[in-house]
């Protein structure tokens, strides 16, 4: 088997059928086995804290040490009363996942995200 | 009795308003408690807690009540300011290692730093009124965390100002963070030198009246 990094990618579609707690658990189980999630449709802040929430209670001091998110940061650019009426959410933008220690971004950028990924140690 | 009632509401009104508890939130190190002891200092002379250069000092929100601002204009505005851990999707044991703890040590800072994350969460989902976010203008502002934090912040629709704290340093760009954010208020300042305050007492009585 080639070496790398195994990337879940979850549709839009699959996503609206999951609930917020599953969506969570599904993330972090790839995310402890060392695998990346991308997301058509990120979560919602809301989801987003709670995520953050269950990731720090899942941190262990040498073990797993939390995770990677990224999303473009969508507002800023669309902010006239055009950009507020038809604006979804930044949860409409895509979202990528992954265990903090092999996941690091090197650019930031309103439309366009540079990641590296590495395999697990 | 409809007369008494809308006399007893505005009587609750004036006399039972609820101060605003206003939660100082930002990603580690950005300087929250710095300033969360300047505007304390600054009104009553006390400090709320220790700052420190190395990340996760603050690992147990801290409340200080009743604290008066009065900005410029003659404005005044009773809140109570409460300084949080520093909100982060990520914790490893080993960055404190390198601050001269030893082992034990550091692996407990790391464990209550992620109970201080969690209960920096907490309050803002139940028990706050309003934000003052500060971002370090030395860092890149479009850190997800902040673009989290702020959405969750707009989610609630809690007022909140940001500020562009450490302008002393030379490589700072409060610019930067005013074009990230340019939805909301955002006020230079250092916290450590205690530049502009004034205009962060303003802007504070302005959105959390
Ligand atoms: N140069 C500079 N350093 C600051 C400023 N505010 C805080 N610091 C320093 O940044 C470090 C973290 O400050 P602290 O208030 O503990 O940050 P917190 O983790 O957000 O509560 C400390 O070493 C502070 O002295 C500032 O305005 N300018
Ligand atoms: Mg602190």
């Amino acid at each position: 088997m080639i070496q790398g990094v195994q990337l879940d990618m979850l549709s839009a579609d699959r996503l609206s059928k999951m609930t917020s707690y599953e969506k969570i658990r599904l993330i972090l189980d790839d995310v402890h086995q060392g695998c990346v999630v991308v997301l058509e449709r990120g979560l919602t802040p809301e989801e987003q804290g709670k995520l953050l929430e269950a990731t720090m209670m899942e941190i262990a001091p040498g073990g797993f040490s939390g995770i990677e998110i990224e999303t473009y940061p969508s507002f800023g650019g669309d902010k006239g009363l055009f950009g507020k009426l038809f604006k979804k959410g930044d949860n409409s933008r895509m979202m990528v996942i992954g265990p903090v220690d092999q996941l690091k971004m090197l650019s930031r950028e309103k439309d366009r995200l540079i990641a590296w990924a590495s395999a697990a140690q | 009795m409809a007369a008494f009632l809308r006399i007893k509401g505005f009587f609750n009104k004036l006399f039972s308003k609820k101060r605003s508890r206003v939660g100082i939130y930002g990603p580690p190190n950005a300087g929250k408690t710095t300033l969360a002891n300047r505007i304390v200092r600054d009104v009553t002379g006390e400090a709320l807690g220790p700052a420190s250069e190395i990340p996760h000092e603050t690992r147990r929100a801290r409340r200080k009540e009743g604290v008066e601002i009065s900005s410029g204009s003659g404005n005044k505005l009773m809140i109570d300011i409460v300084d949080t851990p520093g909100v982060t999707t990520k914790i490893d044991y080993h960055e404190f290692l390198e601050y001269g703890m030893d082992q034990d040590e550091a692996v407990a800072r790391a464990r209550e730093a992620t109970e201080g994350v969690a209960e920096a969460m907490h309050w803002l989902r139940e028990d706050i009124d309003g934000v003052i976010y500060v971002l370090d203008s030395t860092q890149d502002p479009f850190m997800h965390v902040n673009i989290m934090m702020i959405g969750i912040i707009e989610a609630r629709k809690l007022p909140v100002v940001i500020v562009a704290n450490k302008i002393d340093l030379p490589d700072a760009s409060p610019q930067r963070i005013k074009s990230a954010f340019p939805q909301h208020p955002v006020v230079e300042i250092s916290g450590l030198e205690g530049n502009n305050m004034e205009a962060l007492y303003s802007k504070i009585a302005e959105v959390f009246k």
